[in-house]
């Protein structure tokens, strides 16, 4: 198993050298040096020679990827993609164009990301699966019948519509939770029930659907006819045996986003004031900050490397005829 | 049946429970801030946007100048009441004594034409005993030793923000500490938006910036501290400890207003030291982050993806609330705490919101003390009654929500490109015409449409580029427009369209066709990229030049690719604003300064004549009034400038916005402006009253969760009912079977 991921983290390397090539390439075709120099420093009075000196300082006064005027290897190391790229291979993820350190940022943007995503993916995951389970046990009932039709009513629903109807519902005419916020420690809790909560249920009818399709099918298999041939009841063939075999889809959706819950969610983290990684990456998208949007689609691509790396582990944990090489 | 009724039960005691012991806290469950805050003497305020920069020779955006005006003492101020805005004494002693040179060196007197004047001296003497807020740059040991300007890994291990260190201290403010920060204007490693135009006006600034970046380079590696002190700048000298010259190129009035800003506001050099140690820039610990200032508060929260936090300087004292303002003030009660020390809040809690409905609904429930408003808002807030006076709602006025107005000094324009052929023209006939093309353009947008419809009425038409409450603006008739307007019972109105379509035929456009090649006018509109509400005020934009048969073809773009067709001329007509640095005719009409256009501009300063207009009579009155004290004689030059930016119409006038905002009843002495910034001293609130107000506006409602809950429980009911009757049903499936076997 060892050479397995020693190998996969090899192949990992030439993904991300891609990744941050294209997210290079795609930031530099909309926005040139100079426009990022003009963003930073405002639009009056600002004159050519404080452009070139802002990129000058910030090493953006290089060519982009092939430097001409450079001999031998210093072609291509001392180019704007060189220097901005290699050094995140050893995470030195620089400073950003406000002058501040980004892996600081990160660190202390980590954890008020991770505080929503983490309820939201254990008690969605449980919700999800439960809700599926029950429809899969009254399957072919009225309660499987109005459950996909509660599903498809929750995924016909845009989540912007979950957030501002929650916050209006259970915030603003109920009183019973702060509409947006944050604070660190267990102070968090208050402001983070009405996000986790929506969270959920704005997942819910995509979720529990695609469950509840993976034990439809597991319920259609050979070992299930023989466990009910033995005479085992409904409920422990589906608990016991269904649930059990159905763990490698269920893996293969929810064990790849773990390591990304750390990247936490764009919208939910704006509307709630969440001072998380979405909101860092949605700024710098605004302030076309390219040091962070860097930063973060490589911390992105190696999380979601790592993803599947765990995905590919925990498979051979719940399947013993699964191994690794 | 009895295990059912007991299932149903079960949630109805939790909630009880859950109610029950919810209900016994007194602190409103929804509220956003630690109990322990409540009813302290704390002022709620919101930020959408994240600040860039601390540093005040940075910072110059409103979204950082919030924060900084509150922290750093420039020499001058505003006054807070009086209108038209007045400078007055900040730090200072008294305003600044100005003292004129010619090029031999001699002085001249004070009405000496601006010509003569080679060089202007302004001398500024600041009170002794004012002090710096406690900061560890200034603590020493009881040998006299630095305690942190040397700091090892060791030390560096514990700390992680600023407010780790164990010992702070303060000192005295001195004039080298206002000539520090002068010469900061030119240091290498920071970026000054204002250094281009100072480097023109301050002597040897240019210079200077050159030989740091000289010394810059040559500090030894890992020395981050560049010492200014060892460095002379010509324009700015120490006289003494309380004492310092700024030495101006020629003469420049509006200097003052700009010594009214944070860019001249002190940095004490310990700082400068303290903030360069790689150590603490690698933690993000540095002076664009953490100001140090002598203002009446300073910044102990930054988390500017979350809150930032004031608190009041405890080393502040000597300033008071002003004892005169204008007619009217005092029946609004803005002269109750007249003469009182400032300031009255002890702490500022600057929350961010991003988005729009959370920040409107918490000032709703109390949690914000004031508040913008925003179009979808609108109607909910504000009312239009009687002569079309706006105030707020009756529901607004049932919280004691009140609405205050300002006219922002700033304008929205639509530019034409002087050097366009059809709008610009080329030679003496084109120009004459695209002037009376122009000029009829100007009379079809409607303006007072477009105030209405997208602005919600919070907008004036401008008649000039010159906004309300600025020196040389003039109201009423003598205000008017007359190539766009008439003065109808009492009142402007827009000429009909009949005149503008006059106009488009002089112009050799008759009903919109080239009578030339006889083609339609075909004429362009250079936008940023805008969302799906920006359409409907592009085809309001559209059918207002339809008026005259002329298409406008909308040519829609990001930003950045905005600004780089204005830089290189290749925009025909656009559309953009302006916000005035200070209350200067001068700092709207240098907009439209020849010299100053974006195309081949020559003033070796950033341009922003957008539209590259350029008119010999124009500029020369420009040159003229631009270095003149604000007179009767310089407000005439005005008059004749507007007149001829209006014969000529290089941009279509637009309109200057309205500011209105909603204060909760318990938020005291407001003054709206929007040319000073460090307004938060002079604000009042009644904590005891917001405190109350909060808990009869927040009554948490409970019945929807029992609601819930119970809606669950009765689902469970007929889950369970199939639930058995699968079983007993399946067992008696099994039980037939095996009779059927059996037979």
């Amino acid at each position: 198993m060892l050479s397995y991921i020693v190998r996969r983290i090899l192949y990992a390397i030439p993904i991300l050298i891609g990744v941050n090539l294209i997210t290079f390439a795609l930031f530099f075709v909309v926005n040139t040096p100079d426009d990022m120099a003009r963003m930073q420093l405002g639009i009056k009075y600002v004159t050519p020679e404080a452009i070139e000196k802002w990129k000058q300082d910030r090493g953006y006064d290089k060519p982009l990827l092939f430097n001409k005027e450079a001999q031998n290897l210093d072609q291509i190391t001392n180019t704007i993609f060189f220097e901005k790229s290699m050094a995140m291979f050893v995470f030195d993820f620089g400073r950003a164009d406000d002058g501040r350190d980004i892996g600081q940022e990160i660190k202390s943007r980590m954890m008020p990301s991770l505080a929503i995503a983490l309820p939201v993916f254990v008690l969605g995951l449980i919700v999800y699966i439960t809700f599926a389970l029950i429809m899969v046990f009254f399957r072919a009932t009225y309660i499987d019948f109005w459950g996909v039709v509660l599903c498809v009513a929750l995924m016909s629903i845009s989540s912007l519509f979950y957030i501002i109807g929650g916050q209006f519902l259970i915030s603003k005419m109920w009183h019973l939770v702060p509409i947006s916020g944050y604070e660190s420690g267990l102070d968090a809790a208050k402001f983070l029930i009405l996000p986790v909560i929506i969270g959920v249920i704005s997942s819910a009818g995509a979720s529990s659907r695609w469950y509840r399709t993976i034990f439809l099918e597991e319920m259609g298999k050979e070992y299930v006819r023989t466990a009910r041939a033995k005479g085992l009841s409904e409920h422990i063939v589906l608990f016991k045996h269904v649930l059990r075999n159905a763990l490698i889809p269920i893996l293969t959706g929810a064990v790849v986003v773990i390591p990304l819950l750390f990247l936490g969610s764009l919208i939910v983290e704006s509307f709630f004031g969440i001072p998380g990684l979405g909101s860092y990456t949605i700024d710098a998208i605004n302030s076309q900050d390219f040091s962070v949007v860097r930063a973060m689609v490589f911390l992105g691509s190696m999380l979601y490397i790592i993803g599947l790396i765990f995905t590919d582990i925990s498979y051979t944990l719940v399947d013993p005829r699964i191994r690794l090489a | 049946m009895r295990a059912m009724k007991k299932n149903v039960k079960t949630p109805w005691v939790l909630v009880l429970c859950v109610a029950l012991l919810l209900g016994c806290s007194e602190a409103s469950w929804n509220s956003p801030y630690q109990d322990q805050d409540s009813g302290k003497n704390i002022l709620y305020n919101v930020f959408s946007e994240r600040p860039k920069h601390l540093d005040p020779v940075q910072s110059y955006s409103s979204n950082e100048i919030q924060f900084t005006a509150q922290i750093y003492q420039p020499p001058l101020q505003y006054h807070y009441l009086k209108r038209p805005f007045t400078l007055i004494p900040a730090t200072s002693v008294d305003m600044p004594t100005i003292q004129y040179f010619d090029h031999a060196g001699n002085q001249l007197p004070d009405n000496v034409p601006a010509d003569e004047i080679a060089v202007s001296i302004y001398e500024i003497t600041i009170k002794p005993g004012i002090l710096y807020q406690p900061h560890p740059a200034f603590a020493m040991n009881e040998q006299g030793q630095w305690l942190y300007h040397h700091l090892n890994e060791q030390m560096l291990a514990s700390i992680d923000k600023l407010f780790d260190f164990e010992h702070i201290s303060t000192r005295e403010l001195t004039a080298a500490d206002y000539v520090y920060q002068i010469k900061r204007l030119a240091h290498p490693n920071v970026h000054s938006p204002i250094y281009g135009l100072m480097a023109d006006y301050i002597f040897g600034l240019k210079e200077y910036a050159d030989v740091l970046r000289t010394a810059n380079a040559a500090l030894p590696d890992g020395e981050g501290y560049l010492d200014l002190n060892k460095y002379p700048l010509e324009g700015a000298q120490v006289i003494d400890t309380y004492t310092y010259q700024v030495k101006i190129r020629g003469k420049y009035p509006q200097f003052m207003y700009w010594l009214a800003m944070p860019f001249f506001a002190p940095i004490p050099w310990e700082a400068d030291v303290f903030y360069s140690q790689k150590g603490l820039i690698d933690k993000n610990v540095t002076l664009d982050w953490y100001p140090v200032g002598t203002g009446p508060y300073m910044l102990t929260e930054n988390n500017p993806n979350l809150r930032m936090v004031l608190e009041k300087n405890p080393n502040f004292y000597g300033e008071f609330y002003p004892t005169e303002g204008m007619p009217g003030d005092a029946e609004l009660g803005l002269l109750d705490n007249a003469g009182e020390p400032l300031p009255f809040i002890d702490k500022v809690i600057f929350t961010r919101e991003r988005e729009s409905i959370p920040r409107w609904n918490k000032f709703l429930q109390g949690y914000y003390d004031a508040s913008g408003i925003g179009s979808d808002s609108f109607d909910q807030a504000v009312q239009l009654v009687g002569q079309g006076e706006a105030t707020v709602t009756d529901d607004m006025a049932q919280q004691g929500i009140r609405l205050e107005t300002a006219v922002a000094v700033s304008t929205y324009y639509v530019g034409f490109n002087m050097l366009d052929p059809v709008v610009g023209g080329t030679d003496g006939q084109s120009r004459e015409s695209a002037r009376k093309l122009r000029q009829a353009i100007s009379i079809a947008v409607d303006y007072e449409e477009f105030i209405s419809i997208f602005a919600n009425g919070r907008g004036l038409p401008a008649q000039s580029p010159i906004s309300p409450g600025i020196p040389g603006y003039r109201a009423g008739q003598e205000g008017m427009n007359p190539v766009v307007y008439d003065w109808v019972d009492n009142k402007l109105q827009r000429k009909p369209i009949a005149v503008a379509k006059a106009l488009l035929a002089e112009a050799g456009y008759p009903d919109g066709i080239d009578q030339e090649t006889g083609v339609p006018l075909v004429l362009y509109f250079d936008v940023t990229a805008r969302g799906s509400e920006d359409r409907s005020k592009l085809d309001w934009m559209r059918k207002q030049f339809q008026k005259l048969n002329i298409q406008l073809v909308v040519r829609s773009t990001d930003y950045n690719r905005f600004q780089d067709k204005i830089r290189k001329g290749n925009a025909q007509i656009f559309e953009w604003g302006w916000h005035a640095d200070y209350p200067d005719a001068e700092n709207f009409l240098f907009l439209l300064h020849g010299p100053q256009r974006k195309v081949g501009n020559s003033s070796g300063n950033s341009a922003n004549n957008a539209a590259n207009y350029d008119s010999a009579e124009y500029n020369k009155l420009f040159e003229q009034m631009n270095n003149m004290e604000d007179s009767p004689e310089r407000r005439q030059i005005i008059d004749e400038m507007v007149h001829i930016l209006r014969h000529d119409a290089p941009w279509l006038w637009g309109y200057h916005p309205k500011d209105y905002s909603l204060y909760h009843a318990w938020f005291q002495n407001v003054k709206p402006n929007r040319i000073s910034n460090n307004n938060i001293k002079y604000y009042k609130i009644d904590a005891a009253l917001r405190e109350q107000k909060r808990s009869e506006w927040n009554v948490p409602v409970l019945w929807p969760i029992t609601a819930i809950i119970f809606a669950m429980g009765l689902c469970l009911i007929p889950a369970i009912n199939t639930y058995r009757r699968r079983e007993s049903s399946a067992g008696v499936s099994v039980a037939a079977s095996k009779l059927q076997g059996n037979n």
